[in-house]
């Protein structure tokens, strides 16, 4: 069966399967597809087996790719196939060129798959896996992969502009300027939350610590071997790399053992906190050739790699969920993170369900590398649903765990005490039966002194991953190597993550500043370069440091910063798609990009009000410690009054930040609307789309 | 029938197509197809060697926005 587009220029596009046997097939995915949920969702009192999910996942999946993208590709999008794309009008052998679109599948890939996938999902495990797979999947269907594709598409139909430059041209200079400070402030928030991460990671961890300095020495030689032994072999050196790092985390254990190597590596969250920032400063100061780039080739590769093995482990060795599917923290008083299931599941879990930040890469180097509209929707909405894949196989390496071990590596101190025995009690009371064994043998398995309270998702995924590897590649003491393994790769990709970022905040930076003074705009000065750079460092570095003496672990108040951060971004990437779709007289359609911005804008501002004001707020805990240092108090983790009132502050930064936020959307919002009311009233199209140029005209 | 040239040659292809896969994830486009387009467009210009193409890449891949998510 085909139906004609109306639109002059599209082609006939086919939208429903056109043989009976292909019918049928699509119609069994559905079946199994449904059949899988429903054991995921309706089994009670027996554990579930995670092949159910990843099955149910999967034809979720397929079935929302082969209809609804197709849906969006051919009636909301109108992608066609004949018309030249920006790579093929601009080719220019460099930025912009065509590329075979597996290629750029894998690059597009490979840029929005970060850390964020594998905490966020872990974080909500709290609330049981049910909760967090159904968002996972629901949300990258009908908001995530409708996102990236939707705004991979403008940029296509112009030259591969940025989601600021469309902004700016789509809904005025204005909301350009609003929507670029806030990209500025999340991206800082970013920066922070996952150097947070790390630093939860390496806290009195010699091993961790080892390997993951071991890598800055291993950078330099790889940079030297690049530059000037085998220019630009990125490959070979990659491998050497790979065999240097597996070889550090071999030694790492001797170094943990040993009663003079360790406290050279052992040290607590506020100086890891320190380090990080003079690594981040040093890193985004000395030239690229020589630490970052090489880091950066190590951690995609690594990155890539290690996803693939984690696929592997996962259907290899099928483990069984631990966890229930619902647990009783749904209503709130979870203790990896506050806040009942709306809107908190919806913000702890961004990247991977929906994240704003994937609309930047979308309007980045991706649409200058696409040689056919018609490959969009593989790269777009395909490459979101393999994130979103990656984001199920981290909730199921959480589910699989032992729940008490879950919750006596992501509770606060201030909730299970700092020994095994008050953990072990205070988890038992909470219904999640563990004894102090169980969690002395865990630390033991992963060559650990401790496992409690390691917030921040990426211990807790090591450990998932270590016993899944574990069960699939058995040998004594290989536990202890798989966790420190995926700590170090976690670790990797993110300080690669926080050195780039503050480059390019640097450059964000230093263009605001040229306003003021234009010499500081020159990005060779050198004092333009230190200034910008230290400005940087300092804005992440201050919520970093503040995340490492939180009274509730720095996760717990961080993170809900970055996801309504993120969720923001990604409500504001959705505005524009809603308002292009009405601009171009399709508003039939404004519920595809309309009815998720209005899903995350409910999300985000709730999240933000409840953060504002009421029992979980910043400003009760301002108010708590403020209360108490005027009383002469003291309230653990602060051991003197100047602590304390650093607390207050921080809180109040925070409350602060997230004001901000909320006034940020609502503001967007309403440019939005006045926009989207004017292009609704005129009978025209008014969409700022380059003209139609046919491929079939342009020579390579 | 598959012979086993073609075979050959698929495996190459892929090859090739996986190098290049990395290589983008690293910021260093394809540069065969950089000196096709010079060749065809800009016969004028000099013809970097792959050194100098590698090292104008690295250097061109940290100037601009983020090109990596969270």
């Amino acid at each position: 069966m085909h139906s004609r587009n109306a639109d002059a220029g599209s082609p006939s596009i086919a939208i429903l399967p056109t043989t009976l046997a292909k019918r049928c097939l699509w119609l069994l995915v559905a079946l199994i597809g449904a059949a899988c949920l429903g054991v995921v969702a309706l089994r009670r009192g027996e554990p579930v087996n995670a092949i159910w999910l990843v099955a149910a996942s999967l034809a979720v999946f397929a079935i929302a790719y082969r209809f609804y993208s197709r849906f969006i590709a051919n009636f909301v999008l109108r992608m066609d196939a004949t018309r030249a794309t920006p790579a093929v009008l601009r080719n220019d052998g460099l930025d912009y060129v065509p590329t075979n679109k597996w290629v750029v599948f894998g690059h597009h890939f490979a840029a929005i798959a970060g850390a964020g996938p594998l905490v966020g999902p872990v974080l909500a495990a709290q609330m049981g896996y049910l909760p967090g797979t159904l968002w996972i999947l629901f949300g990258v269907v009908f908001a995530g992969a409708v996102q990236d594709f939707m705004i991979l598409a403008l940029s296509l139909r112009r030259d591969g502009r940025s989601l600021g430059h469309m902004l700016r041209e789509e809904l005025g200079p204005a909301p350009g300027v609003v929507a670029m400070f806030g990209v500025l402030v999340l991206m800082m928030i970013v920066l922070a939350v996952l150097a947070l991460v790390v630093v939860k990671a390496l806290t009195h961890s010699p091993w961790g610590t080892f390997t993951v300095a071991a890598t800055i020495p291993i950078a330099l030689l790889m940079g030297v071997y690049l530059r000037w032994i085998r220019v630009g072999r990125i490959l070979e050196v990659s491998l050497i790399g790979l065999v240097l790092l597996l070889a550090s985390i071999s030694y790492g254990a001797h170094v943990a053992a040993s009663p003079t190597l360790a406290p050279l590596f052992d040290f607590d969250a506020k100086t890891l906190a320190w380090l990080l920032i003079g690594y981040g400063f040093c890193a985004s100061v000395l030239p690229v050739w020589l630490l970052l780039a090489p880091r950066d080739y190590l951690s995609t590769f690594l990155k890539i790699g290690t996803i693939a093995l984690l696929a592997l482990a996962i259907f290899i060795a099928a483990p069984t969920l631990q966890m229930p599917a619902v647990t009783k923290f749904i209503d709130g008083t979870g203790p990896v993170f506050q806040g009942g299931l709306f809107p908190f599941l919806f913000i702890t879990i961004a990247c991977g369900a929906v994240s704003g930040w994937h609309a930047i890469i979308a309007s980045g180097t991706t649409p200058k590398l696409i040689g056919n509209e018609g490959e969009a929707r593989l790269i777009g909405y395909g490459g979101m649903l393999m994130e979103a894949f990656v984001a199920i196989m981290a909730l199921i390496a959480a589910a699989s765990l032992h729940p008490g071990v879950y919750f006596a590596m992501n509770a606060p101190g201030a909730l299970i005490g700092n020994t095994v025995q008050s953990a072990a009690t205070a988890i038992s009371q909470m219904g999640f039966v563990v004894t102090p064994d169980e969690l002395l043998q865990t630390a033991k398995n992963i060559g650990e002194t401790s496992i409690l309270s390691r917030a921040g998702g990426a211990p807790t995924l090591a450990v998932g991953m270590a016993q899944l590897l574990h069960n699939i590649l058995p040998g004594g003491g290989m536990m202890a190597f798989w966790y420190h393994y995926a700590i170090l790769f976690e670790a990797l990709f993110i300080l690669t993550t926080v050195d780039a970022g503050t480059r390019v905040g640097r450059f964000m930076i230093q263009e605001i500043a040229g306003l003021i003074h234009k010499p500081l705009q020159a990005t060779e000065s050198w004092t333009g370069n230190l200034l910008a750079t230290a400005i940087c460092v300092a804005l992440w570095g201050y919520f970093l440091y503040q995340g490492a003496t939180d009274p509730l672990g720095g996760i717990n108040t961080l993170w809900p910063l970055f996801g309504i951060a993120n969720q923001m971004l990604a409500a504001i990437a959705l505005m524009l798609a809603t308002v292009v779709v009405v601009k171009l007289k399709r508003q039939r359609y404004i519920w595809v990009p309309g009815i998720p911005a209005l899903w995350l804008i409910a999300c985000t501002l709730t999240a933000g009000w409840q953060k504002l004001t009421g029992p979980i707020s910043f400003t009760a805990a301002a108010a708590k410690y403020a209360q108490a240092a005027q009383q002469g108090r003291l309230l653990a983790p602060a051991k003197t009054i100047a602590e304390m009132q650093r607390i207050v502050s921080n809180n109040q930064v925070d409350a602060a930040l997230t004001g901000v936020f909320m006034l940020l959307i609502v503001s967007m919002l309403g440019f939005s609307l006045r926009t989207l009311i004017r292009a609704w009233n005129t009978p025209t199209p008014t969409a700022h789309e380059e003209p139609y140029v046919a491929l079939s005209s342009v020579t390579s | 029938m598959m012979t086993r040239s073609t075979i050959a040659n698929a495996l190459h292809q892929a090859w090739k197509r996986a190098v290049q896969t990395a290589r983008l994830c690293c910021g260093v486009p394809d540069y065969d197809a950089y000196l096709k387009h010079l060749r065809k467009h800009h016969p004028e210009r000099d013809v970097p060697s792959y050194a100098m193409f590698f090292r104008e890449r690295q250097a061109a891949r940290y100037k601009g926005t983020g090109g990596r998510c969270c």
